[in-house]
């Protein structure tokens, strides 16, 4: 442990996968009991506390237990108890993944504030979405090791053709595998299959949608590429036990 | 974390380093028991008090006066003294082991108290330290609860008992950390049926606290002096007898050597299982 570690933390706010809340204490009392451990004085904490419940959407829990909480509130409650300190910067481990959109989007939006407000985040997830939404800088990592590095756009443009077109349905595959398709091949940039389904990756997607079109039976979703392409094109489609 | 911060490993085994950050963790522990503490109290003074009725009245009726040598020579004492002397050490030991045993492990490992507490700026140092003097206190309450009703029932008047009250804070924190290595190697709950059942259960027969360890044959005598509860009974019940323990600093240097190195081993041992 650097010698300093203590110094560091004082400025951190750390939010971890599994919750650490205080079964035995209200939201209120989570907060108090956490300000202490920063050395903070109980009267300043007890001021802090409203506007970090009210951050947290949980003013009207303030006397609940974390058992009484939904996975969201708990996790809500944690991101308010990593907060209690004013941290600089907030490191967030997989800060949504178990939760339902709503509660996902509620807190995108709490962390869109923090950003605004000029906190530094640090988080990691495995939901491209939220990298995409929230990051302005991402780091792919991969069995620990850093694969690409940049502004998620850019990194996308960098590495991905801009369109995608999914082909499932009776005869897919054959598009990607039979000489008889080979023409209908040459409209994309990269095609790619995993499992029942075929990836089309094109920079012009209207001639291969209109040629596509001839396929009545197949079933085709037209979509910008995104980070899950890219992250995908990097690792691997495989499922990888080990990892 | 820590080693991309660009740390070099210490060791497990390095001096603690304790700072009056244990005190946040400490009251912690406080505010959590002080909504539990009733039906807490009934627990921890019900079953000592249900031991030294049933043995007290019950065999004392039997055995009525129990010979003990002191340094004034020997002396019979009422078989009801003898034993509340003895078991409220027992009851000290048996507080603190549960406290730093059970709820410890609940809040090490079940509940990741202690990883939320770490995020913030405290030490596991402290940490440890925070639950060793908190399975003490709790011992201490016992203890004192015990003390009132054995007050109460005129089983003691000694002034002395004043003295036997920090002992026994003493005797809780020997346990404690004693305790607490057990802690660091637990993996489930399980593990402490062994330290209860091979360890804390045959050193309450073996420490003098049901009957006088001159009984015991010369071996297991020889062992007994060694123990840290007979030690502790040692200490405590000339307390209880309005006299003055015979050899007491041999007596309270082998605690101070049981919990001094407990409490090295258990920190060593629970830096070694969070890798710090």
């Amino acid at each position: 442990m650097p010698r300093n570690a203590l110094a560091i933390k004082a400025q951190l706010g750390v939010v971890s996968q599994i919750d650490t809340l205080d079964p035995d204490f209200s939201c209120a009392e989570n907060l108090l009991v956490y300000g202490r451990y920063f050395g903070m004085r109980a009267a300043d904490i007890r001021a802090r506390i409203p506007q970090l419940l009210e951050f947290a959407a949980l003013a009207h829990k303030a006397d609940a237990k974390p058992g009484e909480l939904s996975g969201g509130m708990k996790r809500r409650l944690s991101l308010a108890r990593a907060l209690v300190n004013d941290p600089r910067l907030l490191m967030l481990d997989e800060p949504t993944t178990g939760l339902d959109p709503q509660a996902r989007h509620l807190m995108w939006e709490r962390l869109q504030q923090l950003l605004q407000q000029g906190k530094s985040i640090l988080l990691t997830t495995h939901f491209m979405d939220e990298a995409e939404r929230l990051c302005t800088r991402l780091l792919v990592l991969d069995h620990g090791r850093k694969i690409a590095e940049g502004r998620p756009r850019e990194l996308i443009a960098q590495h991905l053709e801009p369109d995608v077109v999914e082909v499932y349905g009776q005869g897919a595959l054959a598009l990607a595998r039979d000489n008889a398709h080979a023409g209908l091949r040459a409209l994309a940039a990269r095609v790619e299959v995993s499992g029942e389904t075929v990836f089309f990756y094109t920079a012009q997607a209207r001639p291969l949608l209109a040629a596509l079109g001839d396929h009545t039976q197949l079933r085709t979703l037209h979509r910008p590429a995104n980070l899950e392409d890219l992250f995908l094109k990097l690792t691997g489609r495989q499922i990888r036990e080990e990892g | 974390m820590e080693n991309t911060l660009g740390s070099t490993p210490s060791s497990h085994w390095a001096l603690p380093r304790l700072s009056a950050r244990w005190w946040p963790v400490f009251l912690r522990n406080w505010l959590v028991w002080k909504k539990l503490a009733v039906p807490s109290l009934v627990g921890n003074i019900a079953e000592p008090l249900m031991w030294l009725v049933a043995f007290g009245y019950g065999m004392g009726a039997l055995v009525g006066q129990v010979t003990i040598t002191t340094p004034q020579g020997a002396v019979a004492v009422p078989y009801i003294l003898f034993l509340a002397s003895g078991s409220i050490c027992m009851s000290a030991m048996n507080a603190a082991s549960f406290e730093a045993l059970y709820s410890a492990f609940s809040r090490m490992h079940v509940q990741k108290t202690w990883d939320g507490i770490m995020n913030a700026p405290v030490s596991l140092d402290d940490v440890v330290l925070a639950e060793m003097l908190w399975a003490g206190f709790k011992a201490l309450f016992s203890v004192t609860a015990i003390m009132l009703v054995m007050l109460a029932l005129g089983i003691s008047h000694s002034p002395k008992l004043l003295l036997a009250w920090p002992v026994l804070l003493g005797v809780g924190i020997t346990f404690s950390c004693i305790a607490l290595v057990f802690n660091a190697l637990a993996k489930g709950y399980d593990f402490f049926t062994y330290y209860f059942t091979l360890f804390l259960t045959p050193m309450m027969f073996l420490s003098g606290v049901f009957f006088p360890r001159e009984q015991l044959p010369g071996v297991v005598r020889a062992i007994s002096d060694w123990l840290p509860l007979t030690n502790a009974v040692e200490l405590v019940r000339p307390l209880f007898m309005d006299q003055w323990p015979e050899q007491a600093w041999l007596h309270a240097g082998v605690l101070l050597v049981y919990t001094v190195a407990a409490f090295w081993l258990a920190l060593g041992l629970t830096r070694k299982r969070f890798g710090k």
